[in-house]
C-alpha cells in the first residue's frame, strides 16, 4: 500500500472533501444563528427611511458567475422595496445582468400585485460603461430609449417621472466587477450627490470599505454572508441564508488545510539540517 | 417513487421547457466538474458551447439594446419622429473600428480608438480626481476623533496613521531607509493585514460560487434540498 | 497623418470632457451628453470587433483542420441557432414571441438561462476547489509579514461566518471573532485600501492627462 505523505496529497482527496463539505449541510441544514455588521444594517436602515410611493433605482452590473452572491441581494432589494411601496427602475451595465434581474423581479412583482410599467420597469443594457452613468445623469430617457422589452421609453407611465438622478431617491448597485460600484461612487454618487448602496462580491468588497467610511456609500452588502443578513433584516429565508452553513464548514475546512500545511511545513524545516538544500518534492500525482 | 417522479419528469407545477432547462443545466455542470478528475472531451465540449452562447448572447443584445435605439431608429425614424443626421458621425466611427479586419484599412481603427480613449482619458480624470482623491482625503481628514470612546478614537488614529504609512511605503522616489523605512515597514504591516482580510473574503466568494451551483444541482435536479 | 488625426481627436474629446466637467452651461451639456451617447455606439462596435474576431479565429481553424477543430465547429454552430432565435425576423416565421426576440419566454432567452447561466456559474465555482488546494499547498508563514496576512486572513475566515460566531459566545464581546474581523474590516484594511485609492488616484489623473495631451500613445500600436 502506497504511503500516505502529508506533503503530497493528491488534490483530487481535496476536492471530494470540500464536495462533501458544501453538499452535506445543503442537505441537512444546521441553520447555525447569524449577527448583522454595520454596513448591513446601515444600507437596511437607509431603504427603510425612504418615503413611500419614491423611486429607487436597482443597478444590476452582474453576471451569472456571481450569481449565487449577489442574486439573494437582489431577491432582497426588491422584496424590501416593495414592502415598503417603492417604485424601482432598474438599469444595466453589463449584458447578462437584464434576464437576471427579470428572473429575480417578476414573481416578486405577482407577489405583491405590482404592475410593470406602473410600480417598476427593467431598462434592460446599455453598452459604454462609465459614459453610460453620465449620460444618465444628464437624462436617463435619452441614455435608455427603450426598455428591456423593446419599449420606447417615453410610452412607460413610470419613466414619465424619471429624467436623471434628480428623481431617484436612493440607487442600490449590485456589482461584480467593472464597471461597478467604483464606477457608481467616482461618476454618479460624488457628481451628482445621489444616495448610493452598493451590493458586492465577497472579493470585491474589501477595498469598498474606505467608500462606507466617508459615506459615499450608504451601506455596504458583501458577498454571501451579506446577502444572508439582509435576508434576515427583511425577513425572509432564501439562497444566502440557506447557504451559511454550508460557508462555515468549508471555511473551517480551509482553514484546516491552511494549519495542517503550516505544520508539516514547519516539521520539514524543523527536520531539515541547517544549510540543507530542501528535497525536490515528489511529483504531483495527477490524472 | 414521487422523488423518482420530480427528478425524472420536475415537481408538480414546473413547466416543460424548465424541466428540460434543468436537465440540459445539470449535464452542462457536471461535465465543467469532470475537470476536476481531469481534462476531457466533455469538458472541452461543454466549453466550446460556453464560448459559443456567450458570444451569441452580447451579439443579439448589443444589436436589440445599443445600435437598433441608438444608431439605427434615429437615422431611420418611423414615421412622425424627426431624424437625427448627426448620428451618421458614430456609425462611420463605429464601420471604422470594424475596418480593423482588413490591414490595408485597419489604420482608420485608430480614429475610433483615439475617441474611446479620449472619453474615458477625460472621464476617469475628473472621476478620480472628486470620487477617490478629494473624497477620501476628505474623509481621512475628518474621521472623527472626540466621540466613541478611548477604543473607538484610538482605532481611528491608527487609521489615519495607516494611511499615511500606506502612502509613503508607495513613494518609491527616495530609498526607504530610516525614519522613511521606518514608516514604510508600517505601511507594509497595514497593506498585510488588508492583504489576508482580502484573501479570507476571496475564499468567501469563492465558496459561494460553489454552493449555488451545488444548490442547483441538490435542490432544483436532484430534490434532495428541502 | 495617421497618427496625427486620432491624437488630435482624443486630445478634442478629452478636453470637451474636462469642459464638460468644469462648466455647467446648458449648450456645453447638451453637447456633451449627445457625445455621450456616440461613446456608447462606438463601444459597441469595439464589442463586435471582439466577437468577429472569435468568428474569425474559428472558421480558420476549421479551414485549416488545426487541432481541436470539431470544438470550433460545436462553438459556431451553437452561437449561430442562438443569433437566429435572438436576431431573426419573427414575422417571418409566423407571429411568435420565441424568436427574433430576447424577451422571456423566447428560446433565446431560454438558451441564456439553461446554458449560459449554468456554464458561466459551474466555470467560476471550480475556483473553490482550487482555492482550497492551494491553501493547502502554498499558504506558508514564512516571514513575519505573511503570519500578519495569514492570521488576518483566519480571523476574516472564522469571523465571516456563523461558525466563528458560536466558536466565541460567551467571551467578551471585543474578544469575539465577528468583532475582530469588523474591527479589521473598519479600521486596518479601510487605512491600507484608502492609502492605494489615493494612490491609484493619482496615477489615474497623471496618466488621463498624459493621454489627452499625447505623450502617451500605446493605445494606437506600433506601425505607422
Amino acid at each position: 500500500m502506497a504511503q500516505f505523505d502529508l506533503r503530497n496529497v493528491d488534490r483530487r482527496v481535496i476536492f471530494t472533501l470540500i464536495f462533501v463539505a458544501v453538499a452535506w449541510p445543503l442537505i441537512q441544514p444546521m441553520r447555525l444563528p447569524m449577527d448583522v455588521t454595520p454596513p448591513v444594517q446601515q444600507l437596511y436602515d437607509s431603504v427603510e427611511a425612504v418615503p413611500p410611493g419614491s423611486i429607487v433605482m436597482l443597478a444590476g452590473d452582474y453576471s451569472p458567475d456571481t450569481m449565487p452572491e449577489l442574486q439573494p441581494m437582489v431577491v432582497a432589494f426588491v422584496r424590501h422595496a416593495f414592502r415598503r411601496d417603492l417604485r424601482i427602475v432598474t438599469t444595466s451595465l453589463w449584458a447578462d445582468s437584464p434576464p437576471l434581474i427579470e428572473a429575480a423581479m417578476t414573481p416578486l412583482a405577482e407577489e405583491f400585485g405590482k404592475s410593470y410599467g406602473t410600480d417598476f420597469v427593467n431598462l434592460g443594457y446599455m453598452a459604454g460603461g462609465t459614459v453610460t452613468l453620465l449620460g444618465m445623469g444628464a437624462s436617463i430617457p435619452n441614455t435608455f430609449p427603450q426598455d428591456y422589452h423593446q419599449t420606447p421609453v417615453r410610452d412607460i407611465p413610470l419613466m414619465r417621472e424619471v429624467e436623471n438622478f434628480d428623481d431617484i431617491a436612493l440607487v442600490m448597485n449590485i456589482s461584480s466587477g467593472t464597471p461597478g460600484t467604483r464606477e457608481w461612487v467616482q461618476q454618479v454618487q460624488s457628481r451628482y450627490r445621489v444616495r448610493l448602496a452598493s451590493g458586492t462580491t465577497a472579493v470585491a468588497a474589501p477595498p469598498f470599505y474606505p467608500y462606507v467610511q466617508s459615506g459615499q456609500l450608504v451601506g455596504l452588502l458583501g458577498g454571501l454572508k451579506g446577502a444572508a443578513e439582509y435576508e434576515g433584516l427583511v425577513g425572509a429565508t432564501g439562497d444566502a441564508t440557506r447557504g451559511m452553513d454550508a460557508q462555515s464548514i468549508v471555511h473551517a475546512l480551509i482553514v484546516f488545510f491552511i494549519l495542517l500545511g503550516n505544520v508539516v511545513y514547519l516539521m520539514e524545516r524543523r527536520a531539515r539540517p541547517t544549510g540543507a538544500a530542501r528535497p525536490a518534492r515528489a511529483p504531483e500525482v495527477s490524472p | 417513487m414521487t422523488w423518482l417522479h420530480d427528478f425524472v419528469l420536475g415537481a408538480p407545477g414546473t413547466t416543460p421547457a424548465v424541466v428540460w432547462g434543468y436537465w440540459v443545466a445539470a449535464v452542462l455542470t457536471l461535465a465543467v466538474y469532470s475537470f476536476l478528475y481531469k481534462d476531457n472531451p466533455l469538458y472541452r465540449f461543454a466549453e466550446s458551447v460556453f464560448v459559443g452562447v456567450g458570444a451569441a448572447y452580447w451579439l443579439a443584445l448589443l444589436y436589440h439594446n445599443t445600435l437598433v435605439p441608438k444608431l439605427f431608429v434615429p437615422l431611420f425614424p418611423p414615421e412622425g419622429e424627426p431624424m437625427l443626421w448627426y448620428r451618421i458621425f458614430p456609425g462611420i466611427l463605429a464601420v471604422f473600428m470594424l475596418l480593423r479586419f482588413f490591414p490595408k484599412l485597419s489604420w482608420l481603427s485608430r480614429w475610433s480608438l483615439g475617441f474611446i480613449v479620449g472619453m474615458y482619458a477625460g472621464v476617469n480624470t475628473t472621476g478620480f480626481a472628486q470620487g477617490d482623491f478629494v473624497a477620501q482625503l476628505h474623509a481621512t481628514m475628518t474621521t472623527p476623533l472626540t466621540e466613541g470612546g478611548g477604543l473607538s478614537i484610538a482605532l481611528n488614529v491608527a487609521a489615519i496613521l495607516g494611511v499615511i504609512a500606506t502612502l509613503v511605503y508607495f513613494f518609491f522616489s527616495k530609498e526607504h531607509r530610516g525614519a522613511l523605512g521606518g514608516i514604510a515597514r508600517v505601511g507594509i504591516c497595514f497593506l498585510m493585514v488588508a492583504f489576508g482580510a482580502s484573501f479570507g473574503y476571496t475564499v468567501m466568494g469563492r465558496v459561494s460560487l460553489l454552493i449555488g451551483r451545488m444548490t442547483f444541482l441538490l435542490r432544483d435536479w436532484l430534490h434532495l434540498m428541502h | 497623418m495617421r497618427r496625427e488625426i486620432p491624437l488630435a481627436i482624443t486630445f478634442l474629446v478629452g478636453m470637451f470632457m474636462l469642459v464638460d466637467f468644469f462648466v455647467p452651461h446648458t449648450r456645453v451639456s447638451a453637447v456633451g451628453e449627445e457625445m455621450k451617447q456616440w461613446g456608447t455606439i462606438v463601444i459597441a462596435a469595439s464589442i463586435l470587433l471582439g466577437i468577429g474576431n472569435l468568428i474569425r479565429v474559428h472558421s480558420k481553424k476549421i479551414a485549416r483542420r488545426n487541432t481541436g477543430w470539431g470544438y470550433s465547429i460545436v462553438c459556431l454552430t451553437v452561437m449561430s441557432v442562438m443569433l437566429w432565435f435572438g436576431l431573426w425576423p419573427g414575422e417571418r416565421l409566423g407571429p411568435s414571441p420565441l424568436v427574433g426576440t430576447i424577451a422571456q419566454g423566447s428560446y433565446f432567452n431560454w438558451m441564456y438561462m439553461y446554458m449560459d447561466v449554468p456554464l458561466q456559474s459551474t466555470m467560476f465555482s471550480l475556483l473553490a476547489f482550487f482555492i482550497a488546494s492551494a491553501a493547502y499547498r502554498a499558504f506558508r508563514l514564512r516571514s513575519p509579514e505573511a503570519s500578519l496576512l495569514l492570521i488576518a486572513a483566519i480571523i476574516v475566515m472564522l469571523g465571516r461566518v456563523p461558525l466563528g460566531q458560536l466558536m466565541t459566545k460567551g467571551l467578551p464581546e471585543k474578544a469575539t471573532l465577528p468583532w475582530l474581523t469588523e474591527a479589521i474590516m473598519t479600521y486596518p484594511n479601510m487605512a491600507a485600501f484608502r492609502g492605494i485609492l489615493i494612490g491609484a488616484a493619482l496615477g489615474v489623473m497623471a496618466t488621463g492627462l498624459r493621454i489627452i495631451l499625447g505623450i502617451e500613445r500605446s493605445y494606437l500600436g506600433g506601425e505607422k
